[in-house]
């Protein structure tokens, strides 16, 4: 949950699972390295497989960024809550946060390899996006 | 190809060549893959890579792309690199790999 290069895009992880979504993270900072910001979220607000908006949008804020945010989110309400966390956010910041349509955990490793060498919030959104391509 | 620039500096500059084995265990599985793009990424050149020496030529500054080639261990990996800092990029890449990616 560190925030050590704040030019580069910002990276959330969104899973129903806490465990999932902590794993995946630490995958990307062993591989891609610190140079970006990074946050992820699991878990309802019981503690329970699922997703909550405020803890996305707590992860948003963490791993915020001026170039932007790109979330990766795993089934369903993780989609559905982020893109609510999305709407809940200032006018100013919505326009620059992102859900990306790509697998979770191999989808935030290349967004943030993407982001590591700094890539505008697109590049990085469309790279994640080639798994799926 | 998500880097216009490259593309525009690929037209004035002669490709240069190179190539070095991949002497890391695993090959290009997805760690070097991350390493590779980070590395290619810092020039301004377009970068590919291949496993012949003819191609097909694969975006280097791409992870997915880079990820999809699968080269095993113990396979020569070609680099074609064209744009102003071309040198200095293939010296790095070259460096990158016989190296092993720092895992060896």
């Amino acid at each position: 949950m560190s925030n050590t290069n704040s030019g580069n895009v910002g990276i959330v992880i969104v899973s129903h699972s806490h465990k999932i979504a902590e794993g995946a993270a630490d995958m990307v900072r062993q591989m891609v390295g610190d140079a970006v910001p990074l946050a992820w979220t699991g878990g309802d607000i019981d503690g329970g497989l699922g997703t909550n908006v405020a803890g996305i949008l707590e992860a948003i804020e963490t791993a915020w960024s001026p170039a932007g945010v790109a979330i990766l989110v795993d089934l369903g309400g993780a989609e559905t809550n982020s893109e609510m966390a999305v709407e809940m956010l200032r006018e100013d910041r919505r326009a620059r946060v992102v859900v990306c349509n790509a697998p979770v955990v191999e989808g935030a490793v290349i967004a943030a390899t993407e982001s590591s060498g700094g890539s505008p919030l697109a590049a990085v959104k469309r790279s994640a996006e080639e798994f799926y391509a | 190809m998500h880097d216009a620039n490259a593309s525009r500096a690929a037209e004035k500059y002669v490709p240069l060549t190179g190539a070095a084995v991949l002497v890391n265990a695993v090959g290009l599985h997805a760690r070097p893959s991350v390493k590779l793009t980070q590395c290619a990424k810092r020039f301004a050149a377009k970068i590919e890579l291949a496993l012949a020496a003819d191609g097909p030529w694969t975006d280097a500054k791409s992870p997915v792309k880079v990820m999809r080639v699968k080269a095993p261990h113990g396979a020569t990996l070609y680099f074609r690199v064209t744009g102003p800092d071309g040198e200095a990029a293939l010296a790095a890449m070259l460096e990158l790999v016989n190296d092993g990616f720092g895992e060896v």
